[in-house]
């Protein structure tokens, strides 16, 4: 038992308030931009930590969470959205019954969006965990195109490639900090316990795993299941922010940045996850100015749309080259070694 | 149904089919050599397509020329690719050099999408290519005749290069063996700096007849008929070259026959490469041509 479990509970929940305090001051006081940009942050960090669950704290790399998010996007939006919102939208072809009179709050549809995708999470397991390292890459791959073309061809569910539109903004920083925060907890406390070291174990040796008696099948479950649940309601956020979605948003191309994050921040770790979603954003924010015209004063150079696409996918090249461990390594952040950094309490150690 | 339909669909499969054949052949080698999957090797079918668009458009080459240039860039691409973003990663864990591909792939889209634009740009095809015969009351474009063809030539030159050449040999001794590869002498980045030409040249070679297919060419084109390919190539067993080119027949005539017995589920076309891939990783994961699988 840790000596300092007291003192470290107290931090954390501390820690907690200052985040919610400064979320409060965030929503009161910044512009509906920096707001934009705090939501993103805290959608990201919910994706990254839950994606970062199962490919780097388990070892299975899967490449499927654009599935989990569009469909815990699209449960979300169907159950948020009114009867007469869905009769506007589905031009084409009618609502199917259940789904076209049902209209539940915020809340129950983001629980139900978590629910649905881990339950398609479980339901993939099954085959998907016969395979093993870059199979599995491609055999989840190939789930997270399959769930896209069905989205795009069921017109009396998802409404086809027009996608869902007008769906209410209810994503405000509480709803998307809090479910970060819910989600950061929750994901530390599954790796922290007995579950969490033999996912651990999976990753160094599964066969060792294996032998000394853990069920790695199972556990891939778990962790997979877990994972899926959080990024459906990750997609559920994701969707009550930007009010419109189709298809097209859940491509490869989520992954490949939820990839970005959690390599960035380290494979295998929490915090570097977090870290990841808050340099991802800021920076991708950041770098925005290499897509617009830049004026030197003298002169001006044109910008070039897309440069910053070219510029993460060198940054990705290079950390595997250069950095392959990430920002933090398996390292996470803990009250001990900060509390030990700053010089207080130093009865550890 | 009707048996000119039917022959009518077959033909055009087959077509489709050794298109992802050609593809394939290029995962298959460098799967087959150093375990790796190379995510880029869609785009670098994208590039072989600009190379040679850009070929016949700007330097107003003769087409056979511009075809014949545009396969050795593309061969060029493909080794400055292994130079530059792979050979530091072959040491490290598989995942990390997957993700350099990946890394690798989402590079040339956004690279194409920059310099070469966004907006889809029509290819010329060459006369010879776009004609229409009629045989027996079949309509055979010249390019589903010429594809197989091509097709045929390109396969036997690669199953000459690894079982007739000594680089060949010293390719298929690295699939068994890396280390001891190097130990005998042989300078094996060279050798799979080779790999990677020969397979980019093939997808160029591939990736053009599907542009002459589908007559236009987008940054984003490789990335559907890569996944295909890859997938052809695990149908056939990876490694094998020869499976690839029957995966990708088997395939190609598998979607053209969904698509023309099944229109309603024409939308769902591009699934059926995956829904495939899951049946044969879950029931025969050695594929068709039954070399061992590494897992």
């Amino acid at each position: 038992m840790d000596p300092n479990a007291n003192r470290n509970a107290l931090l954390s929940v501390l820690g907690t308030m200052l985040v919610l305090a400064m979320v409060h001051l965030a929503g009161s006081h910044g512009t509906e931009y920096q707001i934009r940009i705090l939501n993103n942050i805290a959608i990201f960090i919910i994706l990254a930590v839950s994606y970062n669950l199962i490919n780097g704290v388990t070892g299975q790399f899967s490449l499927a969470p654009n599935a989990f998010v569009a469909l815990g996007a699209y449960t979300s939006s169907l159950l948020t959205l009114t009867p007469a919102e869905k009769e506007i939208s589905f031009i084409i072809e009618p609502c199917i019954w259940p789904l076209s009179v049902i209209t539940t709050p915020f809340i129950v549809s983001l629980v139900a969006a978590g629910l649905v995708s881990a339950l398609l999470a479980f339901a993939m397991g099954f085959p998907v965990f016969r395979t093993r390292g870059d199979y599995l890459a491609i055999v989840t791959l190939g789930f997270g195109e399959v769930v896209r073309v069905i989205a795009n061809n069921t017109q009396s569910i998802t409404n086809g490639p027009l996608g869902l539109k007008g769906i209410a903004e209810h994503t405000t920083l509480w709803w998307s900090w809090g479910f970060a925060i819910v989600t950061i907890f929750l994901v530390a406390r599954l790796i922290r316990s007995s579950y969490g070291m033999a996912m651990k174990a999976i990753k160094y040796d599964e066969a060792a795993a294996e032998a000394v008696g853990i069920n790695t099948y199972w556990h891939k479950m778990l962790a997979f299941t877990t994972s899926g649940f959080f990024q459906g309601i990750g997609g559920g956020l994701l969707a009550h922010l930007i009010t419109t979605i189709s298809p097209t948003l859940f491509t490869f191309f989520l992954t490949f940045n939820l990839l970005i994050i959690i390599v960035m921040g380290g494979l295998g770790s929490t915090t570097g996850a977090v870290l990841g979603a808050f340099l991802f954003t800021w920076g991708g924010e950041w770098l925005r100015f290499v897509d617009e015209p830049m004026d030197l004063g003298f002169t001006e150079i044109p910008g070039i749309p897309g440069m910053r696409m070219v510029i993460f996918s060198c940054i990705l090249i290079f950390i595997m080259i250069f950095a392959r461990h990430g920002i933090m390594r398996t390292r996470e952040f803990s009250w001990n070694w900060l509390c030990g950094k700053l010089g207080i309490g130093g009865r550890l150690r | 149904m009707e048996l000119t339909f039917f022959l009518q669909q077959m033909i055009n499969g087959v077509a489709l089919g050794s298109l992802y054949g050609l593809i394939a052949i290029g995962y298959t080698m460098v799967y087959g050599i150093i375990r790796l999957i190379n995510f880029a090797h869609g785009d670098v079918m994208m590039m072989g397509c600009y190379f040679a668009y850009f070929g016949i458009l700007m330097f107003s080459m003769p087409w056979w020329v511009s075809f014949a240039v545009a396969m050795v860039l593309t061969a060029v691409l493909g080794i400055t690719m292994d130079k530059g973003a792979y050979l530091p990663v072959r040491n490290a864990p598989r995942i990390s050099a997957l993700i350099t591909a990946i890394g690798v792939s989402f590079l040339l889209e956004n690279v194409g999408l920059v310099v070469f634009g966004g907006r889809p740009k029509g290819f010329a095809t060459p006369a010879m290519f776009s004609e229409v015969y009629e045989v027996a009351g079949l309509m055979v474009p010249a390019l589903v005749v010429w594809t197989p063809l091509l097709t045929l030539v390109i396969l036997s030159g690669v199953l000459f290069i690894i079982h007739r050449t000594k680089t060949g040999r010293a390719m298929r001794c690295i699939s068994l063996d890396m280390e001891t590869t190097r130990l005998m002498g042989v300078d094996v980045n060279r050798i799979i700096s080779v790999t990677f030409a020969v397979g980019s040249a093939a997808a160029a070679a591939g990736g053009i007849m599907w542009a002459m297919r589908y007559p236009e060419i987008n940054p984003l084109m490789g990335i559907i008929p890569g996944f295909k390919a890859f997938v052809a190539a695990v149908l056939g067993g990876i490694g094998n070259i020869t499976g690839a080119m029957l995966g990708g027949l088997l395939l190609g005539v598998a979607e053209i026959l969904l698509v023309a017995l099944m229109p309603e589920l024409a939308g769902y076309r591009d699934a059926v490469a995956f829904g495939l891939l899951i049946l044969i990783l879950l029931f025969r994961p050695t594929g068709l041509m039954g070399t061992k699988l590494p897992d």
